[in-house]
């Protein structure tokens, strides 16, 4: 375009031009995006809905507070000082005929329960023997005489603490914390602090796992990237085979492959290395074989793919300049594997934390991992706040190393635009 | 040797075939135990254990007349179908759509489309059932195959968007300038280009259906129980020769899928190859 004709041009033509390339522009948008936007809404129904729903039961605390309304409401100016007077005494009665009633009474002690250990007799209790409702000005009396427990500060505490709408005890306790009766945070009951172990466990598991599958998968991959094409091809059969077999398949593969009749053990008989079956499998070693095995292919690929970019004209070039080979190979080829080490490493640990199936098969009881316990309380003990607020630190864990992984891989993103 | 690596001196030699050596083993450990349970199930005897002691196909005839077992093997099939139809609607929808928009949020939103691939499958599943169980959605087909589909899409839009991306946008061009209608070029001239990127994202979305185990752990009923499911309890309890017989046809059927789609990608690069 000239400047002539730029010039020439009078204002009214240029302003629709304008104007219509930019609707033309958001015409496009608007079209790209109505094509996107099944996906995004159905996703928004049956994944981000329900994780955002599990978050939710993390926090939210509606037992009592449905089951005990007048008592909640009684409690709001409670100082948390001295046991309560007579009106939240009154009030308490009255919600627990209601709820005796209603058949409600079990939802908040299960709910208390967690918050002090033996709630549940006590509400189960109090039911049973609170009759009639106690004469105006008697609740009092009544209640504790029925249960002195009502007459200690403590009771009272947990159901203030557990009068929501919303709670940090489940997340405290997922993470070993819990709140004493002045409401301060401190470490939670040694019998009941068992989550650190296990996300430390969690960590030790899948950082072990993450460094045997590089052991083995580094040699693996840089014989497949130096190799000629076709036989690379054909030994990639080995690695893609496993990838594609269903997970249940390999995992029961192992067990039949490590138990006391096994072929190992069998193997190891027959040659006389040993008289006794060696415990290969319900234990951590079976763990770390099993999930080693699993995940090792996710180390591979990348690694491989990183490898097989490296020029070879790198390593002649540093040869010709005099460096030994292991020198060439320290500081010249392994600093060019960094980005696939990285990429695999994380990989296979952001995979590793969240497996469940592997260790609840393989494993023994001091080997499950925290998605065992997420599924426990989900369906076992059916305590879902728990089984939450596990979730809500996994989640967390898994979506920062994603979101490194993400930076890391960055420069090889395969979704992009068309070529234009 | 190869033209990449020439070892020129005797100790590259020796690291070399050190590398193969370990390289070996490893790629044997793969295999080894996939290797080890096939010739179980052909065993006469119900021990999982060498030497057989004759060869029969008794327990191919026992997964066969098992209707605990053929049901979960038409389960798997049923979900994995119907999820990979519908993930193949909503990724290629949504791949077509990424690949022309814009827009400072598209990694957010390339973020959401993948993010069920990263987070860990009892998150997903725990959520579902919290989330669909108040719908009546678990204990259901309905459920699985949504959950399903969440679970494939992913890797369909990953393969379809890579296909677009090496697709030339001047052939859409070029037909619209011919007088076609959008959608008549996309039949026309977009579908059989990008076809075998799609066949490849389906095969994808049916194996993650078909592999899948834990979503189906929370919220398939008796009815739903997928192959996978029906391993799972097998393993649980006891390991019986008919385990082995399910694992030979479960692998049977991923070496089929993966064959399928090397032979895709095979075709696609001579495709490239002769466009050069």
């Amino acid at each position: 375009m000239t400047a002539a004709f730029v010039a020439g041009a009078d204002a009214s033509s240029e302003v629709p031009l304008k104007r219509r390339l930019k609707r033309a522009e958001r015409t496009r948008r608007l079209k790209a995006l109505a094509l996107i936007l099944p996906l995004l809404l159905f996703l928004l129904f049956t994944f981000l809905g329900p994780i955002a729903g599990m978050l939710w039961r993390s926090v939210d605390d509606w037992e009592v507070r449905q089951v005990l309304p007048h008592t909640v409401a009684a409690l709001a100016d409670w100082d948390g000082k001295d046991v309560p007077g007579e009106p939240t005494f009154a009030a308490l009665a009255g919600d627990i005929r209601t709820a005796r009633d209603a058949g409600t009474i079990a939802i908040a002690s299960k709910r208390l329960n967690y918050a002090l250990n033996g709630f549940r007799t006590i509400m189960s209790g109090t039911a049973r023997n609170l009759k009639t409702l106690p004469e105006p000005g008697t609740a009092k009396d009544t209640l504790i005489g029925i249960n002195p427990a009502w007459g200690e500060r403590a009771t009272w505490v947990a159901i203030k603490g557990a009068s929501g709408p919303l709670t940090s005890f489940y997340l405290l306790g997922a993470l070993d914390l819990t709140r004493n009766l002045d409401g301060a945070i401190v470490a939670a009951p040694e019998e009941q602090a068992i989550y650190r172990d296990v996300f430390g466990r969690t960590f030790t598991i899948s950082l072990g796992v993450t460094v045997l599958c590089l052991i083995l998968g580094f040699p693996v991959a840089y014989m497949l990237a130096t190799l000629p094409t076709g036989q690379s091809n054909v030994l990639m059969i080995f690695v893609l085979l496993p990838f594609w077999t269903s997970l249940l398949v390999r995992t029961c593969a192992w067990i039949v492959v490590l138990q006391s009749e096994g072929i190992v053990n069998d193997s190891l008989r027959w040659i006389g290395l040993i008289d006794e079956p060696l415990r290969l499998i319900y234990n951590r070693f079976g763990v770390y074989v099993a999930m080693t095995h699993v995940l090792l292919p996710f180390m591979i690929l990348p690694l491989y793919s990183s490898m097989r970019s490296i020029s070879p004209a790198y390593m002649r070039a540093a040869a010709s300049l005099g460096a030994s080979p292991v020198t060439a190979f320290l500081r010249i080829y392994l600093p060019q594997t960094v980005p696939g080490i990285g990429a695999g490493s994380l990989l296979v640990f952001i995979l590793a934390i969240g497996y469940y199936i592997t260790p609840a098969l393989v494993g023994g009881a001091a080997d499950q991992m925290i998605s065992y316990f997420i599924a426990f309380y989900t369906t076992e003990t059916v305590n879902w706040g728990l089984a939450s607020a596990l979730g809500a630190v996994l989640l967390l864990a898994t979506l920062l190393l994603a979101v490194v992984y993400g930076k890391l891989v960055h420069g090889q993103q395969v979704t992009g635009g068309m070529k234009n | 040797m190869s033209q990449n690596h020439s070892p020129r001196t005797t100790s590259q030699r020796v690291a070399w075939i050190t590398t193969v050596v370990v390289a070996s083993l490893v790629l044997v450990f793969l295999m080894a135990p996939i290797l080890a349970i096939m010739p179980l199930s052909f065993s006469s005897g119900s021990y999982l254990t060498y030497p057989l002691p004759g060869l029969s196909l008794r327990w191919y005839e026992d997964f066969l007349n098992s209707p605990r077992w053929v049901s979960s093997l038409k389960n798997s099939v049923i979900i994995g179908v119907a999820s990979t139809i519908l993930s193949m609607v909503l990724g290629t929808l949504a791949s077509l759509g990424l690949a022309q928009w814009k827009s400072k949020f598209k990694p957010l939103v390339l973020a959401i489309v993948l993010s069920p691939v990263v987070v860990p499958g009892v998150i997903t599943a725990v959520g579902l059932y919290f989330f669909f169980a108040p719908l009546g959605l678990t204990g259901s087909y309905a459920g699985l195959i949504l959950a399903h589909t969440a679970l494939s899409t992913p890797f369909v839009v990953i393969t379809v968007s890579a296909t677009l991306q090496s697709f030339d946008m001047n052939l859409a061009r070029a037909a619209a300038s011919l007088g076609a209608s959008p959608i008549y070029a996309f039949r026309r001239v977009i579908l059989p280009l990008i076809l075998p990127g799609l066949a490849s994202g389906a095969l994808f979305a049916f194996a993650t259906s078909f592999d899948e185990v834990v979503v189906v752990l929370f919220m398939a009923g008796p009815e739903q129980r997928t192959l996978p499911r029906e391993m799972f309890s097998g393993i649980r309890e006891n390991i019986s020769p008919t385990i082995t017989a399910a694992a030979v046809i479960l692998t049977t059927i991923s070496v089929i899928l993966l064959a399928t789609l090397e032979a895709l990608r095979r075709r696609n690069e001579r495709l490239k190859g002769n466009l050069r």
